[in-house]
């Protein structure tokens, strides 16, 4: 990995939970690093800290110790407001659910991101439809989420995460509502984009639908890195 | 932008729900309009009676006399100086001469205040001309209120007692010579009026009056010795206090409309944070602050009380045009305690409707954004999981 851009880099990150009287300790001492164009997952089972992880390395949490820089910023010292510019411009999400708007359509949602970045509407309008192509949505663009399949959703979500082009895609177990048949569909979009847009894929996954998907794999067990290792594509 | 544009969906996505928080908004929206309009049209109503059949513009009171104190009135009168007796001459006022008497008609005794006034007056709306009578029987006038007390009608007899400047008491027969409706009940009730040289002519007290009432748009003249002059404004500033008095009653009504519709959008507003939590992480999570989100939520809440204001001018408007043109029935309207004509003609200004408007959607705003302060203690990863704080 030698010689690549570092996206993301967490130093003896340590996330912890108030749980009653306790604290659960979600990330034990976590130290990584992503490099662009990396399509790479954190891998492990239920309640290991992958979620957690995530969260941290999308500004969406904040570690309880340690450090974290994603794209040259520190989790730790960011403002709320500069949190939300550094999500808006630089990192998508897909999340487990899906998490749509319900009362936009298709095409709302996937120029929901841009009108965020105040881009003109022609602009808008052209990302979007290039966006709907790439899943294969632009027949159902003014459908609303209610009104499609599971898969379609998470393609929406797919086109949603990448019409602003980030840096960065953080995937939150992607395909865990979905069937054998859409998640290989959902998997095959995203290495399509990873390799043509060389947009750098994070996942979460204990799927081994995904797991095979990966080109590199870390392994956490109870909040600690147990094993990183490489696949060959 | 994009949370504007994210509230007028949601709020076009909410459906029905949206419509019905709107109307019930706009019924505390139409109930306040109207309860406003229905007092400033009494209000008119009454004061514009009041200055036509009793106020005029402005009265002088001869000293001594209070009409609040019936003490008073067995010496209230005096001879009209020559500046009110030139204005009374040329028409530009009508004195009326007080004397306390009672009337005997159909075995009851009943006390009452004969009253003198001009039969020829042109300054207030008393019907004085049907107090011209030629039969030789002193004439009355009574209002329906005291007609009906009496139980008599047109041209029925009753007795008139008084006493005389000396003191000595005299009794005559008198003719009911009209009748008169009018909503005014303090020249009606307990009142008796007659023709003023006649009321003069028997109390002995020829050329004095008690009362000298000016024509609307005449300048009083200036310090009259053992006169004073009281304006329109002080005479009406005791059914103001009573009107007053009755928006009380009124505001209590109107506040608690108020209130509920606000407690709907409050409501609604909490339940839509809380079953929405999962959209506001999700909102977070593409790149929207806390404070787009918050003002998000309450521009949704604000819309609603333009809502309200649409709907209300759909079903209010039609409404108030019908009812300021065709009035409102008020029965036992004498019970209120002030001129009030049987029917109610409700009058609405801009300003009322305007400040009304801006009234509800502050509220209506303020209401909107007292939950979504809950959004600043979420964690957009517990919103994302559609946990609550």
């Amino acid at each position: 990995m030698n010689g690549k851009q570092v996206v993301v880099e967490t130093i003896d990150l340590i996330k912890r939970y108030p749980m009653g009287r306790q604290e659960l300790t979600a990330l034990k001492g976590v130290n990584l690093k992503f490099y662009r164009g990396e399509f790479s997952g954190v891998v492990g089972p239920s309640g290991s800290g992958k979620t957690t992880l995530l969260n941290i390395i999308g500004t969406l949490d904040t570690p309880s110790a340690g450090s974290v820089r994603v794209l040259n910023e520190r989790v730790e010292s960011l403002s709320p407001r500069r949190a939300a510019d550094l999500r808006s411009r630089f990192i998508g999400f897909i999340f487990q659910t899906f998490n749509l708007l319900p009362v936009y359509t298709v095409y709302e949602n996937v120029e929901f991101p841009l009108l965020l970045l105040k881009l003109p509407g022609k602009e808008r309008r052209k990302k979007v439809l290039a966006a709907l192509e790439w899943v294969g949505l632009i027949d159902r663009a003014n459908s609303k989420p209610s009104q499609l399949s599971g898969g379609e959703c998470q393609r929406v979500a797919i086109a949603r995460a990448v019409v602003k082009e980030p840096e960065l895609i953080l995937a939150d177990e992607p395909t865990a509502n979905l069937d054998a048949e859409n998640s290989h569909h959902i998997l095959s979009t995203m290495v399509k984009l990873n390799q043509e847009l060389g947009t750098t894929f994070i996942f979460s996954t204990h799927d081994e639908k995904v797991i095979k998907f990966l080109l590199r794999r870390i392994k956490l067990v109870d909040g600690a890195v147990v094993a990183d290792e490489e696949v060959k594509g | 932008m994009s949370a504007v544009k994210l509230a007028l969906h949601n709020l076009r996505g909410a459906g029905i729900r949206t419509w019905l928080n709107g109307f019930a908004l706009s019924l505390a929206f139409v109930a306040i309009i109207f309860s406003q309009g229905l007092l400033e049209g009494v209000n008119r109503q009454a004061e514009r009676a009041l200055i036509d059949f009793e106020f005029g513009g402005g009265q002088f009171w001869c000293e001594g006399f209070d009409p609040y104190n019936p003490l008073t009135f067995d010496n209230a009168h005096r001879v009209l100086p020559e500046t009110i007796a030139h204005l009374v001459e040329s028409g530009q006022a009508v004195a009326i001469l007080v004397v306390p008497g009672t009337v005997f008609v159909r075995g009851k005794m009943v006390p009452v205040l004969l009253k003198g006034i001009s039969t020829s007056q042109a300054v207030l709306k008393i019907p004085t001309a049907v107090l011209v009578d030629s039969s030789g029987h002193i004439p009355v006038l009574l209002g329906a209120r005291m007609a009906k007390k009496l139980n008599v009608g047109v041209d029925d007899y009753l007795t008139l007692h008084w006493h005389d400047k000396e003191g000595t008491f005299n009794a005559r027969e008198a003719r009911v010579a009209g009748i008169m409706q009018t909503s005014v009940g303090t020249i009606d009730q307990g009142q008796v009026w007659l023709p003023l040289k006649q009321l003069a002519n028997l109390a002995g007290l020829e050329g004095q009056a008690t009362v000298v009432v000016l024509k609307p748009g005449i300048k009083p003249p200036p310090a009259v010795e053992a006169w004073k002059f009281h304006t329109t404004e002080f005479l009406l500033s005791d059914l103001r206090q009573m009107i007053k008095t009755k928006t009380v009653g009124q505001s209590i009504m109107f506040i608690v409309l108020f209130l509920l519709a606000l407690l709907a959008i409050f409501d609604t507003q909490v339940f839509s944070i809380f079953r929405r939590r999962r959209e506001i992480g999700t909102l977070i999570a593409l790149g929207m602050t806390r404070g787009a989100v918050i003002a998000m939520f309450t521009f949704e809440g604000a819309m609603y009380g333009v809502l309200a204001a649409f709907l209300g001018a759909i079903y209010g408007t039609p409404l108030f045009l019908y009812l300021s043109a065709y009035g409102l029935a008020m029965p036992g309207g004498n019970q209120w305690g002030f001129a009030l004509e049987e029917r109610m003609y409700p009058a609405w200004t801009a300003g009322l409707i305007f400040g009304t408007i801006v009234l509800v959607l502050i509220a209506a705003t303020f209401v909107s954004y007292l939950p979504t302060r809950r959004i600043l203690k979420l964690k957009p990863t517990d919103a994302l999981r559609g946990k609550w704080v």
